[in-house]
């Protein structure tokens, strides 16, 4: 009796055992198995599968024990706090290709339904010093690894995503203005008064029920809070490139996942790494430490003339207003 | 014989009805509260646009004018609790008028940084998601504690004058007197209270040293953990506590002289204090210079493009005219004033005083604007207003009103509270009088 049931605890053990093990098994090898039983329903039960563990050891266990296990995120169910897993998003800005075409600062403007008098995106002429070349120079929110913005946060209304954004919920935003102060970018812009953006801003709350799902972070504008350039969650959301870097007619804008070492300004995909390499690419006031996602290359080897740029040039406007 | 003197004593130091002029002063003070306080309604309506701060500059007098309150509460800190543990014993006439002031002006500081939020609605959410890593949070944290601190510290010592009172207007103003009889706390001066007493007010005094010295240093640090030139300096700590102590020592010696005149208090605050109080008010002042010239000189030493571009502004630029006021009529004259014997008296005293004062708050104003219409990357493509900043009506309206509101406080607590320690004047003049009679 005494036996009967040591034996069985030690088969119970077992039995627990090569189930754990099981289910340490990745995500990723499960998925393939689960097709594989699935193909082969047809075999009659008690057939044993083998499994590698991620040990490395070759184990077998009975097909019908085999389940699919829940810890793979799905891109549907993911947190607009948290963002995209195993992503990291970079931006690439090629300065020797900008002639201030302002296409870029148009299509974010109009996409992002921006009314107030600062554009998210701006395009900034430059000059480091009197005996070096004028420039064009486009700036987004570097979406910072160490942003300045959301380490003086006082509610967390602004936060850092896993996949590289920094956004805002301008649900929670107090309007201290604190992270504005501290971004040294001055990338981010104020709603002063209530936004302006008509049915536009109700047709959003209609469709996406709250204004923090994942497309639509930090939009519409609120009054009293804090917006900026958000990396356009809703386009990559659906595989696409953010609107500054579709609508540049010179590939200004390259756009990519750092993890898989890739850009791309629509026209041709580059190595990322590569790219910084050859071309010497910087990122702004990297002295600050605030380690940004957006790395300009260099107006060396220029493609276009500074001087052509003067003409879409306004001193005191980047936001175009209906008449 | 010691009867007689401290009836006159009481009838002396009571609070007294206002004359006419006291209730002009009152009636003006609400008046531009009220209308502040409808400006502040309109703001909330329409949003900050109502404001001239843009997102550049994001802050404006709000923000200099928190600064400036909170850099008054300091008084609170430096004279009363420094005063009471180097055991200075001119202080027991203006203590209390200290602590009133101390008290107005943190009250104020937590009011007047609501007025800045673009969603005062939200207020509860610094709350519920406040995070620790913010200097805001520090802020939050610390406004709240020295207000506690300091109110206490007005109210501990307060008890046995307040039993007093109890008994002075027991007839002729009986509902006045049952007020005062409640928030005596039954004291009867036995020497039970009076340990408990003394050893509260002795830890309320340690504890409101660092924690002014916390509240400054919270204040130095909303700007020195920013990247921008002008705040990014190791500098800002000390320079906001010396700077605070000028503020507030030289609102105090302001406040004294009117209260003086006003109630005749000739005989209790004496010029003997205003010379002890020039001196304290010409020491703070030395050593805010001290940090005035770390803070500028330094980075015009080593001439960083960015640094020099921010001092330019203030030395010669556009701040030019407010900082050579600030420096000069801030700070120089009065050292220069108050360094003399004759200029410790009272009058000119006063004048210093609010030259001070006057000088205290348009240096926060150059501490907040002139570096954020500086920052790192040029201003372009925004309005061309956007380039300066001057406060809108709206701002100056509610601005006043918090000031004003500032006064109404301490107006009002001088009105009803004994604004010199009546017992423990008693008990010096009785120490003072049985020293008399030995030597004799």
């Amino acid at each position: 009796m005494g036996n009967i049931n040591k034996n069985s605890r030690r088969k119970f053990i077992e039995k627990g055992l090569k189930l754990g093990l099981v289910t340490a098994v990745s995500g990723f090898g499960i998925s393939k198995i689960v097709s594989k039983t699935i193909a082969k329903t047809s075999i009659p039960p008690s057939n044993k599968i083998e499994l590698m563990t991620t040990d490395g050891t070759l184990i077998q266990v009975d097909s019908s024990e085999v389940v699919e296990m829940n810890h793979s995120k799905k891109l549907d169910d993911y947190n607009v706090r948290e963002g995209m897993p195993d992503r990291k998003f970079v931006m690439v800005i090629d300065l020797a290709k900008c002639k201030n075409a302002l296409k870029c600062q148009k299509a974010c403007n109009k996409h992002h339904y921006i009314t107030g008098d600062h554009a998210w995106l701006k395009v900034y002429k430059m000059q480091e010093d009197v005996d070096t070349a004028p420039y064009w120079m486009p700036t987004t929110c570097m979406h910072c690894d160490h942003p300045a913005c959301v380490t003086v946060c006082p509610v967390d209304a602004t936060f850092k995503r896993r996949d590289g954004l920094v956004l805002i919920d301008n649900e929670r935003c107090i309007g201290c203005r604190f992270c504005m102060a501290a971004c040294p970018y001055s990338t981010r812009v104020f709603n002063w008064s209530e936004p302006n953006q008509g049915e536009i801003s109700m047709l959003m709350e209609m469709e996406h029920q709250t204004h923090n799902t994942a497309e639509f972070a930090g939009l519409p504008s609120v009054k009293g809070t804090v917006d900026k350039c958000d990396f356009c969650p809703h386009a990559i959301k659906q595989n696409e490139l953010p609107h500054c870097v579709t609508a540049c007619p010179n590939g200004v804008f390259y756009f990519g996942d750092k993890y898989e070492d890739t850009v791309t300004n629509g026209s041709e995909s580059l190595r990322l790494s590569k790219l910084l390499k050859d071309k010497d690419g910087y990122r702004l006031m990297e002295s600050l430490g605030t380690k940004p996602s957006v790395y300009y290359l260099p107006p060396v080897d220029r493609l276009v003339d500074f001087e052509e740029g003067l003409e879409h040039y306004t001193d005191f406007r980047s936001v175009d207003k209906p008449e | 014989m010691i009867m007689k003197y401290s009836d006159k004593l009481i009838k002396d130091l009571a609070p007294q009805k206002f004359g006419k002029l006291g209730v002009i002063w009152t009636w003006t003070l609400i008046v531009i509260s009220v209308i502040g306080i409808i400006a502040y309604i309109d703001q909330v309506i329409k949003g900050q646009v109502v404001t001239n701060m843009n997102d550049y500059a994001l802050w404006g007098i709000y923000i200099s004018n928190f600064v400036f309150f909170v850099a008054t509460s300091f008084v609170g800190s430096v004279t009363v609790a420094v005063l009471r543990l180097t055991n200075n014993s001119w202080r027991t006439p203006i203590v209390r008028i200290a602590e009133i002031i101390s008290v107005a002006a943190i009250i104020m500081a937590g009011i007047t940084i609501m007025i800045d939020m673009g969603r005062p609605d939200r207020l509860l959410s610094l709350f519920i998601h406040g995070r620790m890593q913010s200097p805001i949070i520090w802020d939050v944290i610390i406004i709240p504690t020295y207000i506690i601190i300091s109110l206490l510290l007005l109210y501990f010592p307060l008890l046995p004058d307040l039993a007093i009172l109890k008994k002075h207007f027991k007839e002729k103003q009986p509902t006045l007197s049952k007020w005062y009889g409640k928030l005596s706390l039954n004291w009867t001066g036995s020497a039970a209270q009076k340990r408990i007493q003394l050893k509260s007010i002795h830890v309320l005094i340690i504890l409101i040293i660092p924690a002014g010295f916390i509240l400054q240093t919270i204040d130095a640090w909303l700007f020195s953990t920013l990247f921008r030139v002008g705040w990014d300096s190791t500098n800002m700590g000390a320079y906001f506590i010396s700077g605070a102590s000028v503020a507030g020592v030289g609102a105090l010696v302001a406040v004294i002289y009117v209260i003086r005149k006003a109630y005749k208090l000739e005989n209790y605050i004496t010029d003997f204090h205003f010379d002890k109080l020039g001196k304290f008010l010409v020491l703070t002042c030395l050593i805010y210079l001290y940090f005035n010239i770390n803070e500028y000189l330094i980075p015009e030493f080593t001439s960083k493009k960015e640094e020099i571009t921010h001092i330019n502004v203030l030395v010669s630029g556009e701040y030019a005219p407010l900082f050579w006021f600030v420096i000069i009529g801030g700070l120089m004259i009065p050292i220069i004033v108050l360094l003399f014997k004759k200029g410790r008296k009272p009058l000119p005293m006063f004048l210093m005083g609010v030259l001070v004062v006057v000088g205290s708050w348009w240096k926060r104003y150059l501490i907040v604007t002139p570096t954020l219409l500086h920052p790192f990357l040029p201003i372009q493509g925004v309005p061309e207003s956007w380039h300066h900043y001057f406060p809108s009506l709206h701002e100056w309206l509610i601005t006043s009103a918090t000031l004003a509101m500032c006064l109404l406080i301490i107006t009002i607590l001088i009105r009803y509270l004994p604004i010199i320690p009546i017992q423990k004047t008693a008990d010096e003049q009785e120490i003072l009088d049985n020293n008399k009679n030995t030597i004799s």
